[in-house]
């Protein structure tokens, strides 16, 4: 089945009809389609894990529609039979290790699958898969959670969620607060669930680089609004206009936009060290001597 | 979810009633349940309505915040109502059934009760609606001081009730994260039999607790971090002042109590 993801005319206000009162979303017209890897950038607070959490019916819009495959939701859908979409669309949420509770690894990555009705032996072995997926020994299946590390924690309840064997995942900043290489890591994973078993990706970043990389469309949000969508080429080739939105950009492409300024000429906005050499290259008039070094 | 647990929260604002000493809005408060005893008749309670109206009034706050406030309760009150009405006889008998009697003395007794009930909660909304907690911790603690002689900890008691008072919203939003994380993960909370449910409280709860053990060790290092000592000679951020308005609001509540004496 195709899970194109729309967003229609979708408003989302917290806390409606209290003096508390703040509107987080408005006017959002968005697709995000099957089996594409979507980033969503924006200023903290523009409301990036709002429009996400729409993407599982955690939040109803209080105006709008949201489709996801074949399901509606409107401000009135019922809070009943949403099981099936939240199967299908999995949510790592920031920091999601406050998520864990059982006694073992084990058995918090099979909590996901049995509420979804798979069988307790089944979901045991998917608990096995997964840790594996994401980089953790065998050996702390058997551990309580609550004794691993931050970055151990952080893969386990990815894991947790990968069980569920969703067909959308979601994931809310997976990366905050992790080390370089566990950064990596968990972006190779994601990387490699998108390529390898055709996994639809949204990822919400503030890393730049990560959006160059792996994602091959951008969503930008200021506001509560979608202010820009296109690929990471199209959205990065104006430095000005992110800095402005009190976003960054790839360091390469911030060293292009200088080097523009002095004077260099690119085809494209170079988002890869790759691309920025092979264009830099031809430009730099005693490319590769290095006999005037000082 | 939130939503539901509104009830009683401060709003912000820059009325006199949001000005005043929280020590005289929380003595008054108290004050107005024991007063209201006094009122016996229609025109007392007339007036103790018109009073609590005057002071909402001076709140700037919208009566439906008030009136939510009364609805958690609505089944408590129509109950003891109806308890009244049913079972206190005397004065002309409308209908009766076996000890079952409608009486214009149940009735009246029943709308007075009503009334009671309705105007003690308006004012206590009114306290909490007015004060932020932290003020009213202050406030408990300066009333409480007095109590110092006869050895009750009262800096260690202000203390514990500001630290619980400030981490309830904190709670609040780390539930709200958690239900939402679980019901990501197929939890329904609130739905199927009575043992589901409770079932489904669990990784709710062991998340919580192993988050507010981790920040409670957090705040206590921090606290040590920063010196803390507690207690004696400690001053305060946050210094309560007595005004001309909080004067005036005790002046006030004697008075009402004067016309309700009369009144009666
Ligand atoms: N539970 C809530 N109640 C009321 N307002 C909220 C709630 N959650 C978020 N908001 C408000 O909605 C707006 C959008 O918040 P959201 O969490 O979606 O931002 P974000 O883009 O994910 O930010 P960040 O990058 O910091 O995670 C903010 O202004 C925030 O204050
Ligand atoms: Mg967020």
């Amino acid at each position: 089945m195709v899970m194109d993801i729309t967003f229609k005319d979708v408003g989302y206000t917290y806390q409606v009809g209290t003096p508390f009162e703040s509107r987080a979303l408005h006017e959002i017209n968005l697709t995000l389609r099957d089996h594409a890897f979507t980033a969503i950038i924006g200023h903290t607070g523009s409301g990036k894990s709002t429009l996400v959490q729409h993407l599982n019916a955690l939040l109803k819009p209080t105006s709008g529609t949201v489709t996801i495959g074949d399901r509606v939701i409107t401000p009135e859908t019922n809070n009943k039979n949403l099981k099936p979409i939240r199967q299908k669309v999995g949510m790592v949420f920031q920091f999601p290790e406050s998520q864990l509770f059982e006694e073992t690894v084990a058995k918090d990555i099979a909590f996901g699958p049995m509420n979804f009705g798979v069988s307790e032996e089944e979901s045991l072995k998917r608990a096995k898969e997964m840790v594996q997926l994401v980089g953790l020994k065998d050996a702390v299946l058997e551990r309580s959670p609550f004794d691993l590390s931050g970055g151990q924690m952080r893969r386990v309840a990815i894991a947790g969620v990968l069980a569920m064997k969703p067909e959308v995942l979601i994931l809310d900043e997976p990366t905050a607060g992790l080390d370089p290489e566990g950064r990596r890591d968990i972006m190779g994973m994601v990387q490699r669930l998108h390529q390898e078993n055709q996994l639809t990706v949204i990822l919400i970043t503030h890393l730049m680089e990560d959006v160059a990389n792996y994602a091959d469309q951008v969503v930008v949000m200021e506001n509560g609004g979608v202010v820009k969508v296109g690929t990471p080429r199209e959205v990065f080739s104006n430095v000005q206009w992110l800095r402005d939105k009190q976003l960054g950009v790839p360091e390469t492409a911030a060293f292009a936009d200088q080097l523009i300024k002095k004077g260099f000429q690119f085809k494209q906005m170079p988002l890869t060290e790759t691309e920025l050499a092979d264009e830099l290259l031809p430009q730099l008039p005693q490319a590769g001597r290095n006999d005037n070094v000082e | 979810m939130s939503n539901k647990l509104l009830l009683g929260r401060f709003i912000p604002g820059d009325s006199i009633v949001h000005r005043l000493d929280p020590r005289v809005k929380l003595l008054m408060s108290f004050y107005f349940v024991g007063i209201i005893f006094l009122a016996d008749n229609w025109q007392t309670y007339l007036f103790l309505f018109l009073f609590t109206m005057v002071a909402i009034l001076l709140t700037k706050i919208k009566l439906g915040f008030f009136i939510k406030g009364v609805r958690p309760l609505i089944w408590l009150i129509l109950f003891t109502v109806l308890l009244q009405m049913l079972f206190s006889s005397g004065g002309t008998v409308y209908w009766s059934w076996g000890p079952i009697v409608i009486s214009s003395y149940g009735v009246v007794n029943g709308i007075y009760i009503f009334m009671r009930f309705v105007l003690i909660i308006f004012m206590s909304t009114l306290l909490t609606l007015t004060t932020p907690p932290l003020s009213l911790a202050d406030a408990i603690e300066s009333l409480l001081k007095p109590l110092k002689v006869i050895h009750f900890p009262v800096y260690e008691v202000a203390l514990m009730l500001s630290i619980a008072l400030r981490f309830v919203p904190t709670l609040m939003d780390e539930t709200e994260k958690i239900m939402n994380a679980q019901r990501a993960r197929g939890v329904d909370f609130g739905e199927g039999n009575i043992f589901q449910q409770m079932r489904a409280i669990v990784p709710l709860l062991i998340p919580l607790f192993v988050s507010s053990f981790n920040r409670a060790e957090d705040l206590a290092t921090a606290m040590e971090a920063r010196g803390y000592q507690g207690g004696e000679g400690r001053s305060k951020y946050r210094v309560l002042s007595w005004q001309l308005a909080d004067n005036l609001t005790i002046l006030a509540f004697a008075l009402v109590t004067v016309v309700l004496v009369i009144l009666r």
